[in-house]
């Protein structure tokens, strides 16, 4: 059994790698730094980082609190609450960004409210910003709320006993105890919203993210021009990613 | 003094009804019952973190029922210590210290004062993963005192413990009684433990309170089955009180057999007489020493190690507990004839009732 088990994880690991490491390595490295110094390339990289960031910052201020009370609390249509939050897992990010253009389009409420204010979504940071947070805020709710979850009930118990207001108890007992967890979180949503495309190219085209880029390079010019923007960035989100994850196990193992 | 008064609480299938408990100033009651029994329950309704369904929490005369669990000085250590794992054991004990903003100084002279009465003073920049189960139940205690509170709920704290660390944290539970006389709940399924520790005992079962008394009165004067079952007193009796008259002596009649007893109690249903009130001979006992005189063949010996049970049918059968050196001289084997005596004294009685 333990073989066909290995057999059949192996097979869909090398469908995972296989794929990415060939584009990796059958670049040419001249052509690769070519890439790397095109001010657009580094422009649609840098924003891309960028955007992603905010959208996980903002994630984090708005879903950190709601994961919480979602591990914490019982209320009526609870369920249906974290449904509701796994609702851009399954629908398609096309349509997702059709969606949030009713919402965010310069006609429609949230646009015009913004717009007030001189902040516009359709083709800018914002838009881009948006559409990543509504695909990929869900990996940092669940994960957060799976952390404070396992934060034994007791230990906040005994907090509150010993003086600690509610605040008190979250910020110096829930929230230490659950910050692999909500780290860890804020990195899968950023790493998502990194790569989204779906829902971005619909908000916003223009200022590029890679994403885009490389689709915008396969349709214009091919298949050779689109790889080494996609490897750059490949290469780039993964650096950080294993940088980000090795500090957060380097701490676990402390 | 802390009063609970009609205390009820409903969580899932778990319901305590009508909780009613004094706890005097400077008292070390132990909360003892069966797993299940609602014991935990109640420690967390007296410390304000489990929502009542109805009854009120008395601290010093005053209603705390409304008041939140970091108002009420009232702190608890748990059955797993419920240390702060990312904490050392120094920053855990002022933990309470630091959250209500007390001054350095005073925080350095209350660590002092429960570090060494605790004896932990090498523990304190350990992290508490790497701590024996003794080691951390002290440092929770600690954390608990540290605070000075008006009362301290102890859940089960020698429960998860091995025989060594159980005895260390037994007997640091005593330093603490005698020398800061702390108002003092503590709850344990152990009768044992009970008896050990407190001043006063209440019984917990089925989601009610069943007696309360001192160790003295559970043990030897039960006034329930539940509550003679749960002090091993092991000779339950059904029958009828033939004879009774307040405060003169009567008899219990029980399966073809009679009882004399002291105590007169109407219409009592019940008899109980402890195991280790019972001597039990090979040769006939002298009548006039013992007003219960049996005899009855050997139906069972059990060993418990230090002590033997024998059982002998009088019918109905009795036990009796002899230790393992009255054994080696009683010899008894199995359906051999034994004789059983026990004094009046050794008999209560009380009315079960059984609607």
């Amino acid at each position: 059994m333990k073989t066909l088990f290995l057999l059949l994880g192996l097979v869909l690991l090398a469908f995972l790698t296989v794929p990415v490491a060939k584009m990796v390595l059958a670049s040419d490295p001249v052509i690769l730094i070519e890439t790397f110094l095109d001010k657009e390339v580094l422009a649609a990289i840098f924003l891309t980082l960028y955007a992603a960031l905010i959208a996980t910052v903002i994630g984090f201020i708005f879903g950190t609190p709601l994961a919480y009370l979602l591990a914490k609390t019982d209320f009526r249509g609870k369920r249906f609450v974290e449904g509701l939050i796994d609702l851009p897992l399954v629908i398609p990010h096309s349509a997702a960004g059709i969606a949030l253009l009713f919402v965010f389009g310069r006609n429609y409420f949230m646009g015009k409210a913004f717009g007030a204010i001189g902040l516009k979504f359709l083709d800018s940071l914002g838009g881009i910003v948006i559409a990543m947070l509504f695909v990929s805020v869900p990996f940092l709710i669940d994960s957060a709320r799976d952390g404070f979850q396992k934060v034994d009930k007791r230990l906040e118990n005994v907090a509150r006993t010993l003086g600690a207001t509610r605040w008190q108890t979250f910020l110096r007992v829930s929230f230490p105890l659950a910050w692999r967890s909500i780290v860890s979180g804020n990195i899968l949503m950023w790493a998502r919203g990194i790569s989204e495309f779906g829902a971005v190219i619909i908000v916003a085209y223009h200022p590029m993210t890679a994403p885009v880029l490389v689709f915008e390079r396969f349709e214009t010019y091919g298949l050779d021009y689109a790889r080494p923007v996609a490897v750059i960035l490949i290469l780039i989100a993964m650096t950080v990613f294993v940088m980000l994850r090795l500090l957060l196990y380097r701490g676990e193992d402390r | 003094m802390i009063s609970i008064r009609n205390l009820c609480v409903e969580i899932g299938d778990f319901n305590l009804k009508n909780a009613n408990i004094d706890v005097f100033d400077g008292e070390y009651m132990v909360m003892v019952g069966p797993t299940g029994a609602g014991k935990t329950v109640i420690l967390e309704s007296i410390a304000g973190l489990c929502p009542l369904t109805g009854g009120q929490v008395l601290l010093r005369g005053m209603d705390v029922t409304g008041l939140p669990p970091d108002k009420r000085r009232i702190s608890i250590v748990y059955q797993d210590h419920a240390l702060f794992p990312h904490l050392s054991v120094q920053e855990n004990i002022l933990f309470g210290l630091k959250v209500r903003k007390v001054e350095k100084k005073e925080q350095e002279r209350m660590l002092e004062k429960v570090v060494s009465l605790l004896s932990i003073s090498s523990l304190l920049h350990r992290s508490p993963p790497t701590l024996s189960g003794g080691e951390r139940q002290k440092s929770a205690m600690a954390r608990a005192l540290c605070v000075e509170p008006d009362l301290l709920l102890l859940d089960e704290p020698l429960s998860a413990l091995d025989p060594k660390g159980r005895e260390d944290v037994q007997e640091k539970l005593v330093n603490i009684k005698r020398s800061l006389k702390l108002t003092t709940v503590h709850v344990t399924h152990d009768f044992e433990e009970a008896i050990a520790l407190g001043d006063r005992i209440c019984v917990i079962g089925e989601g009610e309170v069943k007696q309360t008394g001192s160790p003295e009165e559970i043990f030897r004067r039960p006034d329930s089955e539940f509550v003679a079952r749960f002090a091993m007193a092991r000779n339950i009796f059904t029958g009828v009180t033939v004879v009774s008259k307040e405060g003169e002596g009567c008899q219990f009649r029980t399966d073809g057999v009679t009882f004399s007893a002291m105590e007169g109690v109407k219409e009592a249903n019940r008899a109980v007489v402890r195991p280790e009130e019972v001597v039990v001979s090979v040769n006939p006992l002298e009548e006039g020493k013992m007003e219960n005189v049996f005899s009855g063949q050997i139906s069972g010996i059990s060993d418990k190690g230090a002590t033997l049970l024998i059982t002998v049918d009088l019918p109905p059968p009795i036990s009796i507990l002899i230790t393992r050196r009255e054994f080696m001289h009683l010899n008894p084997v199995m359906g051999m004839m034994a004789y059983v005596g026990f004094p009046a004294s050794a008999v209560h009685l009380f009315h079960e009732n059984t609607l």
